[in-house]
């Protein structure tokens, strides 16, 4: 079990076309999307950064409330989500700063392209996640481990305010940059906090 | 001894690990490691004993996250008395006799500062200034600032301490694999700003190993004319049999460290995973190891929060756009807080390849210092390029150069005693690079002697302040020739003489040479090569000048600056295309659209679009292009997004498109004239930092017509109250992201119903429900922009 908080960089996931096009709202493609979409990957990509921490903790699962140790978190949704769970994986990914400066800068002087970045960056750092949960996955294989479907603060009833237990636990800050507001959004704002239960197969 | 006078003739060890070792007592996660001061102070005080009894010089109070942002403040001033008081025990306890100081530690908060966090940086100073005044209260010798990943913070932080006390300081950042700060600085670009802060020693710790850490290091050295430090984590983390273990062992760690103090690095320690047995080897490996002199290096040059830009190897392009100067457009988008407009200007001279930015909002009737505060903070927001502060406002300069997150250049100071004495004691302070005009209390000199005397001056006066030199760069004052036609002869003959002898930089407002001439262009580019000729560095110019930018970059190519000519031919071959490309405009494009122009922006062809309209203004009544091609594209495409067969992106694109017809249409009107149709106020509400989707509403609004106040984010009911009253204004809209700040949003229409009652207010955002909408009052729930622009055309009619 690591006792401490890893850090990890993945290279540039391959990016999935539909997914952009969903997020940013739109059903069908046209020329003209696809334009746009192909200008914005190409302005960002080499702007972003795929950067994952991490640790495991000890957990236990009973009456509705998950125990890691550095919160306890009642929650029906998560219980169902860790059941027979012993251990757990409690992670932070982030795309970086530089895409919201960009999503920024285009606000202010072509809101579409912020749009179709916004979409981007979520289906990157969801690409970011996907490819950490398969190495997390392959890891524990090894030890005859079963990895659960990742499962974030805000889903179902496992309330939000957990994140600033989440980030003071991995000092997420320190380690890959990513801070919480007041309002408990994250910054940069293409990250993602999510828990992924370990149970013996 | 005291820190500064150590550091000058030793080699300085500072201690190792704390956090890690903490963790192994059985600090637990998320448990603010502070408290232990107090609950755990006998475990704490043995710590720091053993890194002083294993050759440390300074060891840290256990305050990394002491900050009033953690703490209760009686609660702060507990620990950091305790924290202090735990180093000092340890002193006394300590056997061994080697020179020993207290080091307040003071790490990031793990805010981020605005506009990307909601931290706002007078906070951050002020949090940061809270735990200095206790240090300095209870004793410390020095304060370290350390593992801070972002410039802007670390910013704060120095300021914070040197507003507060006079102890040395040593400002430490935490650089990632890619060798830069979290938000993007280079080491260079932490020199810059930190030299010009008045630190004492410049770091790199945490992280990564003393390997990876080395190469950053390096660069630190080759550029900072102050102590290097190094205190780097044990290597890196790796998990064997379920236990954390640093990949780099005591010995290794050592040789590196001491490989690092021979290339320069004068103060070492160690970071996370390092124990007092990797600070023992350290201190026995340099026993006898000579530290090596720190040279002045002599870099002019000014950072942003990515990079830095060296004066007097390459030319330097200084962007003039932004200045209201003689610019109708300008004066127009100022007076009306139009900030996108200047961002605009930012951006497209970054596209057209200047390395700086000057920045002059100067207009008699606008608060400068408030207005150039406003428009560094949004330029450097999304803009990497340094800026130059243009004011001869000195509230104004200041608060500017506080808020700006590197090392500015600054326009100008000049050798008038009051001028020095006003602008000198800023530059002392937040650094900066300033650009001198030649002229005093007698005018401008018309000899080069003249010239030269004065730049001499101001050097003087300026060493007095303790500037150096390498941050003085002269501007010889161009005159125009319409005048005298003997002036650029002092002015080059100065420049020249500036250069070669004091060894300065030189700027020069090239454009100033051809006033009152026409096609100023032709002469402004030959003085530019000229000038060049005589040893300018920098030219502050309007980048949008073909001749100018041809200038420049023959010039490069000519003079070995430009290798295999690479940037000349792409700038070279990017201009045949634009000379050659004539818009051709039909009536009818092709069968599905009415016009090309409706084409271009229903389709979403921003450019097109503005080149379309700039060939059919030439024939055609401005407001006719308006009315008989703008606004029915636009009605096919609000009609399509109605039906869904349109989607948000596409909405947009169209809406840019037509913009930019519309700001050609603008700037081609003889006088701008307020639209007539209504005033539109807009806002999101307190609380809430979210704007896309009420930038959205402002762009459409704009497109049909409508005079747009947008007052940004985060506002206050009675700031939205009072715009609406002022403009008398018929709409207001509101916008909310959050259900938290919803609240916010309800008190704003009541306060508005209540004031102004003539005024409809109509409400959007993400949690809203047309439920929601009428339970707090508000006229109008508009679920999308479309139908907010027919909300107020329906009632603005």
């Amino acid at each position: 079990m690591n006792d401490c908080v890893l850090v990890k960089s993945y290279p540039y996931p391959p990016v999935n076309q539909k997914e952009i096009l969903r997020y940013s709202g739109c059903k069908n493609s046209t020329d003209e999307l696809c334009l746009l979409i192909e200008k914005c990957t190409s302005e960002s990509c080499n702007k972003l950064v795929f950067k994952v921490c991490y640790r495991e903790f000890n957990i236990t699962v009973e009456n509705d409330v998950v125990d890691f140790g550095f919160m306890k978190v009642p929650s029906s949704d998560l219980c169902k989500n860790l059941c027979k769970c012993n251990k757990a994986i409690v992670f932070c990914a982030t795309v970086g700063i530089e895409l919201d400066r960009l999503i920024k800068k285009y606000e202010r002087i072509a809101p579409s392209k912020a749009i179709m970045l916004h979409a981007f960056g979520s289906e990157r750092v969801e690409a970011l996640c996907d490819a950490f949960c398969d190495d997390i996955k392959a890891e524990y294989d090894n030890f005859n481990i079963n990895c659960c479907t990742r499962f974030s603060p805000g889903y179902g009833d496992f309330d939000i305010k957990f994140q600033k237990d989440i980030f003071r636990a991995l000092e997420i800050s320190k380690n890959i940059g990513v801070s919480l507001n007041k309002n408990l959004f994250m910054t940069p704002s293409k990250s993602v906090t999510a828990i992924i239960g370990l149970k013996e197969k | 001894m005291n820190f500064r006078e150590f550091l000058k003739n030793n080699i300085v060890i500072f201690d190792g690990g704390l956090g890690t070792l903490l963790q192994k007592q059985g600090l637990k996660a998320g448990e603010h490691p502070e408290t232990w001061n107090i609950s755990h102070a006998g475990i704490v005080q043995k710590i720091h004993t053993d890194y002083f009894n294993a050759g440390s010089n300074i060891v840290n109070t256990n305050t990394f996250g002491a900050n009033k942002l953690n703490f209760a403040s009686d609660e702060l001033e507990t620990i950091i008395k305790a924290a202090v008081e735990n180093v000092k025990i340890a002193r006394d306890n300590c056997v061994a006799n080697q020179p020993k100081f207290i080091a307040l530690d003071i790490g990031p908060t793990g805010k981020l500062l605005k506009p990307f966090g909601d931290f706002d940086f007078e906070e951050a100073v002020e949090v940061f200034a809270e735990t200095v005044k206790l240090g300095v209260k209870y004793g410390v010798d020095l304060i370290y600032i350390e593992t801070m990943s972002d410039s802007y913070e670390t910013k704060a932080a120095v300021l914070a301490a040197k507003e507060n006390c006079d102890l040395p300081i040593i400002a430490s950042n935490a650089y990632g694999e890619d060798g830069k700060l979290m938000t993007g600085a280079s080491p260079e670009a932490m020199v810059a700003m930190l030299e010009g802060l008045g630190v004492d020693a410049i770091g790199a710790n945490c992280s990564l190993g003393p390997k990876q850490l080395r190469p950053i290091v390096d660069k630190l050295l080759k550029c900072s004319s102050l102590p290097v430090m190094l205190k780097p984590n044990a290597g890196l983390p790796k998990i064997i049999d379920g236990k954390t273990v640093y990949d780099i062992n005591v010995d290794e760690f050592a040789d590196e460290v001491l490989s690092a103090i021979n290339s320069g690095v004068r103060i070492v320690g160690g970071c996370c995973g390092t124990t007092p047995e990797y600070i023992r080897k350290v201190s026995q490996k340099t026993i006898g190891a000579k530290p090596i002199d720190i040279k002045e290096k002599n870099i002019t040059c000014v950072s942003s929060y990515t990079h830095v830009v060296e004066f007097g190897k390459q030319p330097i392009l200084i962007g003039e756009r932004i200045n209201p100067t003689g610019k109708k457009r300008f004066k127009q988008a100022l007076v009306e807080h139009d900030i996108d407009y200047i961002l605009n200007e930012g951006i497209n001279q970054q596209e057209k390849g200047v390395h700086i930015l000057d920045v002059n909002v100067g207009l008699p009737e606008i608060d400068e210092p408030e207005l150039l505060k406003t428009a560094v903070c949004e330029l450097q927001a999304i803009i990497n390029l340094p800026l130059q502060i243009d004011t001869s406002d000195i509230k104004a300069m200041e608060s500017a150069l506080r808020v700006y997150n590197g090392k500015a250049m600054i326009n100008s100071v000049n050798g008038k005693q009051e001028s020095m004495h006003s602008v000198f004691p800023l530059v002392k302070k937040y650094g900066g690079l300033v650009v001198a005009l030649t002229l005093d209390e007698n005018g401008i000199p018309s000899t080069a002697e003249g010239r030269v005397k004065i730049a001499e001056k101001i050097l003087k006066t300026a060493e007095n302040y303790g500037i150096s030199k390498k941050d003085i760069i002269f501007d010889t004052l161009a005159m125009t020739i319409s005048a005298d036609t003997s002036a650029p002869i002092a002015t080059l003959g100065s420049m020249r003489e500036i250069r070669e002898r004091l060894g300065c930089n030189t700027s020069l407002g090239v454009s100033n040479i051809s006033f009152g001439l026409p096609n100023r262009d032709f002469v402004n580019s030959v003085f530019y090569a000229s000038a060049l000729e005589n040893g300018l560095s920098a030219a502050i110019m309007n980048p949008y000048s073909l001749e100018m930018m041809k200038t420049y970059y023959a010039y490069r190519a000519i003079h070995n600056l430009d290798s295999n000519c690479a940037d000349y031919i792409v700038f070279a071959s990017g201009v045949e295309i634009s000379e050659n490309k004539a818009v051709s405009v039909t009536n009818k494009a092709d069968e599905n659209y009415n016009s090309d122009l409706q084409k271009a922006i229903i389709k979403g062809l921003k450019e097109l679009s503005g080149e379309i309209t700039s060939e059919l203004i030439k024939a055609h009544n401005p407001l006719d292009i308006v009315t008989d091609e703008i606004i029915p594209a636009l009605d096919i495409v609000g009609k399509g997004f109605e039906k869904k067969e349109v989607y948000l992106p596409q909405l947009l694109m169209s809406a840019e498109a037509a913009k930019s017809a519309f700001e050609i249409i603008k700037s081609n009107m003889q006088t701008v004239s307020k639209n007539d149709k209504a005033t539109v106020v807009i806002a999101t509400v307190k609380g809430d930092i979210h704007d896309i989707g009420k930038n959205i509403v402002k762009l459409l609004l704009e497109n049909y017509g409508f005079n747009v106040i947008d007052l940004g984010k985060d506002v206050s009911p009675d700031a939205i109250l009072k715009t609406v009253v002022e403009n008398n204004a018929p709409l207001v809209g509101l916008s909310a992201l959050m259900t938290t700040t919803v609240p916010a949003m309800e008190e704003t229409v009541k306060l508005i119903k209540e004031k102004a009652p003539y005024c409809k207010t109509v409400v959007g955002g993400a949690v809203l429900t047309e439920d929601y909408a009428r339970k707090i009052g508000a006229d109008k729930y508009a679920k999308d922009a479309m139908e907010t622009v027919r909300y107020a055309e329906e009632i603005c009619r």
